[in-house]
């Protein structure tokens, strides 16, 4: 995709004021770093964001760490402290860290000016930033609202030594004593996920799944995961079936190396299994033009989280013109504006009579599409994100400034 | 804005900074509005002006539409929305009435202070302010109006809003442009409208009613 791309989504205002940004960053070299290529927020947003930035005339690069599978244990088990699970965390897995972290900075050439670090796997890695100079900015993707004491106590002399960290809502701010700001993800309304289908692909893969497409449709797109509250999605569902004739789309992939995911899937295909309506779809990685129509092909969808980092399968659901009914956690609720882009909900009885309203009524339903697809649009678009990193490129040369003239 | 003549209209961009401090009952809000930088304040009593709204919001004060809200408080909520923004030229001022009101209800109800339910905690954001040129350029008072229509709600937001409060002006970018020009009778209706009580796509069009080369003008030169 390049630039012009999006100039009939965005307008070209919004192109312009991109370009004029990226005139100011003029020749600072971004480099990211991540701990994944594919997979995850992180990967989907980068695939996307580099090369618009290089198109904007930023000279941004995108370099991975490498790490073992211990490694990876250690991170993942970080991932979920820092979203508050309890996790036994050792003096073992510590060091297992640091020593990767310390593998990858013999290993990495840090050739940015600003060196953008994501999530906490490659975190360690400003601990050589005396030696390599250069600004380094954090981004942390995940809820840590509320982390876990031990983990934080680890990772935070690490935040300190950035010169900024970044969050998606004001609810994961610490107290830090370099500055935070605010920038929430984005979707990219271009990619196979986003982008416009024909009315015969959808009905093509509403017809493999043997989805009725002449019938409403209620959908929820997400990991089989008890925080995402897929018994609780059926259960609405079921309240929502006394009323209304309709179908339910559970899909979502990544189970498979989840011990704790296979186990929420096989409770939701038992839950399922009476009901021929209620279609359970295990999806295989690279699923995103099915993920797409299935969305398309849904009337309402469902993001009933108990808990969320974010919930971008929210603004995915909006951009297409769809009512969401979500769990008021995160940031869903950054993107569902109660009554206006879909309805908040913190049960199955609200879900379900939510649902209900919905599809009793094709207008409402028809209103929240349109207010939902110019919420996204102002809000949770590509090129919003991209304003924003560029804005913070800027904003690393005047850390006291509130008000900067350019 | 003026560089002798001509007015430049300038526009800005934002990145909102997270200051990690977060209140759950009024007593916080009070203690951290002590401390928090004056462009914390004027996040909060301004940025929903510039945010999209499916209806016009009740309270566009974060601090009246979280005593509402998230602590149930509708007669605090009612006068914190009632402090007149347009009084100020300067955000500490500004600080103190805010301030004082909460203590004066705090003082007044003598009930124990309201907890907000988890996950609705009042968290302090500023703003930060990139200025940039929009590349037009007013250079008499018939041009100034015939740009108008092609000035962004954001730059209005600029001109109009930070300022007047944030950059401790006495009175908005436009009517001190044209007070200069010698055009006071304009600059004096600019400066009476309230900016406060509408969008700014209806300061902008009050704005335009006023131009004197237009029938509809109300205010000559």
């Amino acid at each position: 995709m390049s630039l012009r791309d999006y100039e009939p989504i965005v307008g070209s205002h919004v192109l312009a004021e991109l370009q004029a940004l990226a005139v100011c960053v003029g020749g600072r070299r971004l480099q990211n770093i991540s701990s994944t290529a594919v997979g995850g927020g992180v990967a989907e947003i980068l695939t996307h964001m580099v090369p618009l930035l290089r198109d904007l005339g930023v000279q941004a690069d995108w370099d991975l760490i490498k790490g073992d599978q211990a490694f990876f244990n250690v991170t993942k088990a970080f991932h979920n402290a820092l979203h508050g699970r309890p996790e036994r965390i050792t003096g073992e897995m510590l060091e297992i860290y640091r020593a990767t972290t310390e593998a990858n900075l013999r290993e990495l050439r840090f050739t940015g000016d600003v060196i953008f670090i994501h999530d906490p796997q490659p975190a360690g890695l400003v601990a050589h930033k005396r030696e390599i100079g250069r600004k380094w900015m954090w981004r942390c993707h995940i809820d840590i609202s509320a982390p876990d004491p031990a983990v934080w106590a680890f990772l935070r002399p690490a935040v300190e030594q950035y010169d900024v960290a970044i969050f998606s809502m004001p609810d994961f701010a610490q107290t830090l004593p370099i500055p935070q700001f605010m920038v929430p993800p984005s979707i990219d309304p271009l990619s196979n996920k986003n982008k416009e289908l024909d009315e015969r692909a959808i009905e093509q893969v509403l017809g493999r799944h043997s989805i009725d497409p002449t019938r409403p449709v209620l959908t929820q797109i997400s990991r089989f995961d008890r925080l995402k509250d897929p018994l609780g999605v059926i259960a609405a569902y079921r309240l929502v079936r006394k009323r209304h004739d309709c179908q339910l789309v559970l899909a979502g992939g990544g189970a498979s190396d989840d011990p704790e995911g296979l186990e929420v899937l096989r409770q939701v295909q038992e839950a399922a299994a009476d009901d021929p309506d209620i279609h359970v779809l295990l999806l295989p990685p690279f699923s995103d033009l099915e993920i797409n129509a299935l969305v398309r092909g849904s009337t309402i969808v469902f993001q009933k989280s108990i808990r969320e980092g974010f919930g971008l399968t929210v603004s995915e659901a909006l951009w297409k013109r769809k009512p969401v009914i979500g769990g008021a956690v995160g940031g869903i609720k950054l993107q569902i504006v109660d009554g206006f882009t879909g309805y908040l909900v913190h049960s199955p009885e609200g879900a379900a009579q939510r649902a209900m309203r919905l599809l009793g009524d094709p207008e409402l339903r028809r209103m929240m599409g349109d207010n939902g697809y110019e919420h996204v649009k102002q809000n949770f678009l590509l090129t919003r994100h991209v304003k924003d990193y560029l804005l913070l490129m800027l904003a690393l040369d005047h850390p006291d400034q509130r008000i900067i003239t350019l | 804005m003026a560089d002798g003549s001509a007015f430049h209209f300038r526009t800005e961009h934002r990145l909102v900074r997270l200051t990690g401090l977060r209140a759950t009952t009024l007593g916080g809000l009070v203690a951290h509005l002590r401390v928090v930088s004056g462009s914390s304040v004027f996040y909060h009593t301004h940025h929903q002006y510039l945010a999209r709204h499916f209806v016009k919001p009740v309270f566009y004060n974060d601090f009246a539409a979280w005593a509402m809200e998230a602590l149930q408080e509708p007669e605090l909520a009612e006068k914190l929305a009632a402090i007149d923004l347009l009084a100020f030229t300067a955000i500490r001022p500004l600080r103190n009435a805010i301030v004082e009101t909460i203590e004066r209800h705090l003082a007044a109800s003598g009930a124990p202070m309201r907890e907000c339910p988890s996950g609705d905690e009042f968290h302090f954001c500023e703003s930060q302010s990139f200025i940039v040129p929009t590349g037009l350029v007013a250079r008499d008072v018939g041009e100034f109006f015939a740009v108008l229509p092609r000035v962004t709600n954001v730059s209005l937001f600029f001109h109009f809003f930070e300022a007047r409060l944030r950059l401790e002006q006495p009175t908005n970018d436009f009517s001190a442009w044209l007070a200069a020009r010698g055009a006071q009778d304009l600059a004096y209706a600019i400066d009476r409208l309230d900016p406060y009580v509408v969008t700014l796509d209806e300061l902008k069009a009050q704005i335009l009613a006023l131009d004197p080369s237009s029938a509809r003008g109300g205010a000559g030169q």
